[in-house]
């Protein structure tokens, strides 16, 4: 029986950054915005569940790596500019 | 492997307003469906929460989202803990900061409603009894997701599910959605709230709050779930607005006995809530009346607890 932290055995950690997984291969439709009429509310950026919208100068960039294409940022955003476009198109 | 940087940081335009914390300690590249509402969720936490933070997690769809090993979405360290161990894991977590002298850690158990609704509930009942020095959140999505949509306490009437089948059986959910945070504020611990995925700033602040109190704290945040809920996985924001709205779910937060309801909406029909989601669609209108006189009576119930507790504070 281990009696000192030192000896409990070590456990398995998880230690690599998820972001070697490209979840971007998931997507069937591709968020696309129009920066001309962004009015930079970011309510695209905080509703991700995907964390796959950096915000940028002229509007959200998208990390398309990641991004599952589910369409929230589209139907959040208030000024609809952003377009879920077929990725086979 | 080389990372690209972490550009939501780095890019951040010093002009641009936002309304929650900047900081992502949950990272892209995790498991959870698209659209997901518990992945919102755990976004909001950790923002609320930040580094020192450790989170416990038993099995549920968030034991599997950040990542097959070696991979972790989390920034923060995570104990997996068995299924109905959360309340009792959280207190040990913290019995053991405190051995170690550390009081600046925020412990935080997060389970789904399944976790905590059934199979959790007397561990957690346990750490509340207790009243250590930590947050539980339940996050959900009203079923047990991770193994394939099987109904737990906190599915509400009239959902189908695999274990609540439609069709000639008509065997859909048949027993009220248990409200775990009733039997929370039954408890007397001195923090319970309910929280939403779709209203980040509220939720966010609910933690915060929660965090600042000393003992059990109890937060439920309800998180669509598109792959569950048979739904759109682009509605989960409206879908989760429109919750509220219909009153099939409502925010509030009770302190020292008193509860404030956060969020009294205009009314919407609660058919509408209902048919964008799959697992309603066959319900028949009768069914959708009962419900919704229901859930009306309940909301009435909710605001008469309010008036109550404004008076009780102010005899205080
Ligand atoms: C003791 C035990 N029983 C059953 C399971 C199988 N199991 C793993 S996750 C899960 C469902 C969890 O449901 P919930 O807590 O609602 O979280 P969700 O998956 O919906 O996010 C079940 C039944 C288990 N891991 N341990
Ligand atoms: S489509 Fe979904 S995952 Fe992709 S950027 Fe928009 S909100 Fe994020
Ligand atoms: S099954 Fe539901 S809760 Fe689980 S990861 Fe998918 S969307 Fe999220
Ligand atoms: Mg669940």
């Amino acid at each position: 029986m281990p009696m000192t932290i030192d000896e409990i055995p070590p456990t398995p950690m998880n230690t690599q950054d998820s972001r070697v997984v490209k979840t971007g291969g998931w997507r069937a439709f591709k968020p696309i915005c129009d920066n001309s009429k962004c009015i930079k509310c970011w309510t695209c950026w905080k509703f991700c569940p995907d964390v796959a919208i950096a915000i940028g100068e002229e509007g959200p960039i998208y990390d398309y790596d990641h991004c599952k294409g589910c369409g929230i940022c589209a139907n959040e955003c208030p000024v609809k500019c952003i377009e879920m476009i077929p990725e086979n198109k | 492997m080389e990372l690209p940087p972490r550009r939501n940081f780095e890019e951040v335009n010093d002009m641009a307003k936002l309304t929650i914390p900047e900081d992502e300690l949950m990272r892209p590249g995790h498991m959870g469906c698209l659209g997901c509402g518990a992945t919102q969720a755990m976004r909001f936490v950790l923002k609320a929460a930040g580094r020192k933070t450790i989170l416990s997690i038993p099995a549920c769809c968030w034991a599997v989202m950040p990542g097959v090993w070696p991979n972790t979405c989390l920034e923060v360290p995570e104990l997996y803990t068995p299924f109905e161990t959360t309340g009792a894991s959280i207190s040990g977590i913290k019995a053991a900061l405190e051995v170690l002298g550390k009081d600046d850690v925020n412990v935080i158990g997060f389970a789904g409603d399944g976790g905590t609704a059934d199979i959790g509930l007397q561990a957690l009942s346990g750490v509340a009894d207790r009243n250590d020095d930590v947050l539980y959140i339940m996050y959900d999505n009203e079923a047990y997701m991770n193994t394939g949509i099987q109904r737990s306490g906190s599915t509400p009437i009239g959902a189908w599910t695999t274990t609540t089948p439609v069709g000639t059986t008509q065997a859909w959910e048949k027993s009220p959605k248990k409200s775990v945070a009733d039997i929370m504020i039954a408890h007397r611990i001195p923090y319970v709230a309910t929280a939403s995925a779709a209203y980040p700033e509220d939720l966010i602040r609910k933690v915060n709050k929660a965090l600042s109190i000393k003992g059990t704290k109890f937060i439920q945040i309800f998180a669509p779930c598109p792959t569950g809920w048979k739904m759109d996985p682009g509605l989960t924001v409206k879908i989760g607005k429109e919750a509220i709205s219909s009153r099939a779910f409502s925010l509030y937060e009770v302190e020292g006995g008193a509860i404030k309801i956060n969020m009294k909406p205009k009314k919407t029909p609660l058919k509408e809530y209902l048919f964008k989601q799959g697992r309603f669609k066959h319900m028949p209108d009768y069914l959708i009346n009962e419900l919704e006189s229901d859930l009306d009576s309940k909301w009435e119930e909710l605001l008469f607890k309010e008036e109550c507790s404004q008076k009780m504070l102010k005899k205080k």
